[in-house]
């Protein structure tokens, strides 16, 4: 089944195209990593999928109602804000929001969801602490483990592992690895090429507004498409887990 | 533990200080005589004074404390800023400025209720202005902007009243007014603002969802399913039509709006849907306590209620920054 599908999507800034006739589907079990240099409109697809901003084309998610949107995607943005210093497990439980009518106390199930994201996320006895107060990385896990309390088919995350340490890096793509194994799917945008080639099932590369490669890791990592869209050469062998990835030099 | 007592005691401290603001004045009666006066009393002059003065008197400095508490903490979430308050769009400044021409004009003298539907009107312009301004997309720094323009332009256009009035007595009259006060007002105003603030009232209690999920900024909260626009708009009149319907009745009272939700956020757990209410509490418990202090400090010499509100609030203010402070260091 489909869980997102994009057709000639185009996003203008006033007359230059952010995103240009970008199409593609995600279906179930998937973890895609979105990949690009930066200013390649990466996040500007993201938003634009999720009917966040004007654009042109079809977006499957866009065109549901805010409401069920909701419920079949959530959305991590790259800015990772947290306006007050609320308790941990108050925040995560804002994930719960499309599910909880104004005024609805959270019942048994969303309970269960918040701990089990918390558990995910390795935040276990970080529940009461004001989330204002965790480092940045700290921060950026409990956004992530708020993102997945909203329980959603299909998760876009802009970025949600720059600034992790390499455990948690690794630990969260793993997650996403076993949230995918229970047939959902991940959409993430990411720029160490090493962890997407190890972690994703499969890569999206864009490249001045367009959809240029859309594969598995290694026919998208190819030499002329690091060279044309990148601009750096890599080492790049078969490990026996995956691909084994190493960004070597700038080639300009 | 300490939170579930909260609520609870902030209706109590509302209540005590109800009741305080009914016996305190200069008519100086006994408890029990105004006691029974208030609820049984048949036209004598204890009866009628409170009736027709400490009971209305009271009942508005709650109103007023709860409209300016709740569009405070409505604003500060909306706006993720905790140094807003809701003269920054604008409202209070404008139906100021509403009041302020029906003074000068003499139209307020033309019936009794011509100064508060003034300072109404004033108001009512300024949130259509703001939300023209503000464009269509329910982004929150446009709408700060549009509130300070419009916050500017009351205040200059107020001060050119003031400036080219040919009437000194209407100019002193205007400057007291704009003091801020709760003094000799009557049912009457009760009446007029009520049906603003209700509305106003509703209005900013269906943002609290809104206000939670927007704690994770404005792409996520969208995300999540909530309405911007909409949501801005409730904040937006809903702090119009309480605010300025306060303004309307009291004058222009600063600081509580400012104070009261930040004094109270830390007993909520910072949650921004919950400060409403512990606001509209903590605004009615802080309006009602300066309306007893004005009558107790001076009581010969009607201090002005926006004045002490501004003398107390601002140090109060300046204590709160250096706690901040201290926290972020």
């Amino acid at each position: 089944m489909t869980l997102l599908s994009l057709e000639n999507l185009t996003v203008m800034r006033r007359s230059c195209p952010v995103v240009d006739t970008a199409s593609l589907t995600i279906d179930k079990g998937e973890v895609v990593g979105l990949i690009g240099p930066n200013g390649a409109g990466k996040t500007t697809l993201l938003r634009a999928a999720l009917g966040l901003l004007p654009f042109k084309g079809i977006s499957s998610l866009a065109r549901m109602t805010p409401r069920d949107r909701a419920k079949a995607a959530a959305w991590m943005p790259q800015a990772r804000e947290i306006a007050w210093p609320v308790a941990v497990e108050t925040l995560v439980m804002l994930g719960r929001v499309p599910y909880l009518s104004g005024g609805q106390k959270p019942g048994e199930a969303d309970h269960d969801a918040v701990r089990r994201a918390i558990a995910d996320m390795g935040l276990t006895g970080f529940e009461e602490r004001a989330a204002t107060d965790l480092s940045g990385g700290e921060q950026a896990r409990v956004l992530i483990a708020r993102t997945l309390a909203q329980d959603c088919p299909l998760i876009l995350a802009d970025e949600p592992i720059a600034g992790l340490d390499p455990g948690h890096q690794i630990a969260t793509l793993n997650l996403f690895r076993s949230i995918a194994a229970q047939g959902k799917s991940v959409l993430v945008s990411l720029h160490d090429l090493g962890l997407a080639a190890r972690h994703c099932t499969r890569l999206i590369l864009m490249h001045q507004g367009r959809i240029v490669a859309d594969g598995a890791p290694a026919p998208v990592l190819t030499p002329d498409n690091l060279h044309d869209v990148f601009g750096i050469s890599a080492h790049v062998q078969d490990g026996p887990d995956g691909m084994i990835f190493q960004p070597l030099e700038v080639m300009r | 533990m300490t939170r579930r007592i909260f609520m609870p005691g902030l209706v109590a401290l509302v209540l005590v200080l109800f009741a305080l603001s009914l016996l305190i004045g200069p008519a100086g009666f006994g408890l029990g005589d105004s006691l029974r006066a208030l609820i049984g009393g048949q036209g004598d002059a204890v009866t009628l004074v409170m009736r027709e003065i400490r009971l209305p008197r009271a009942i508005l400095a709650v109103m007023v404390g709860v409209s300016l508490g709740l569009s405070g903490a409505a604003l500060q979430g909306y706006l993720r800023n905790p140094l807003a308050e809701p003269g920054l769009i604008g409202v209070s400044g404008s139906a100021a400025l509403g009041a302020v021409i029906a003074l000068q004009t003499g139209f307020a003298a033309l019936f009794a209720l011509a100064l508060p539907l003034a300072a109404l009107i004033g108001a009512l312009i300024a949130v259509m202005l703001i939300l023209l301004l503000a464009g269509p997309r329910g982004g929150s720094i446009t709408l700060i902007l549009a509130g300070i323009a419009i916050s500017a332009l009351a205040g200059a256009l107020t001060s050119l009243a003031l400036n080219l009035s040919p009437n000194p007595f209407a100019v002193s009259e205007t400057v007291f007014w704009m003091l801020g006060s709760l003094s000799d007002r009557s049912f009457v105003h009760v009446w007029i603002a009520l049906p603003f603030m209700a509305v106003g009232w509703l209005l900013l209690s269906l943002t609290g969802r809104g206000l939670e999920a927007l704690t994770l900024g404005e792409d996520a909260a969208q995300a999540m399913g909530i309405d911007l626009r909409l949501l801005r708009l409730s904040v937006v009149l809903g702090t119009a039509a309480s605010v300025g319907a306060a303004t309307a009745v009291a004058g222009a009272i600063g600081f509580v709006g400012l104070v009261v939700p930040h004094i109270l956020r830390p007993f909520v757990g910072a949650r921004p849907g919950r400060l409403l209410w512990a606001s509209a509490l903590g605004g009615a418990a802080m309006v009602l306590a300066a309306d007893i202090a004005v009558r107790l400090v001076l009581p010969d010499r009607d201090l002005k209620l926006g004045v002490l509100m501004a003398i107390v609030g601002a140090p109060l203010f300046l204590h709160l920054i250096y706690k901040t402070r201290r926290a972020m260091a």
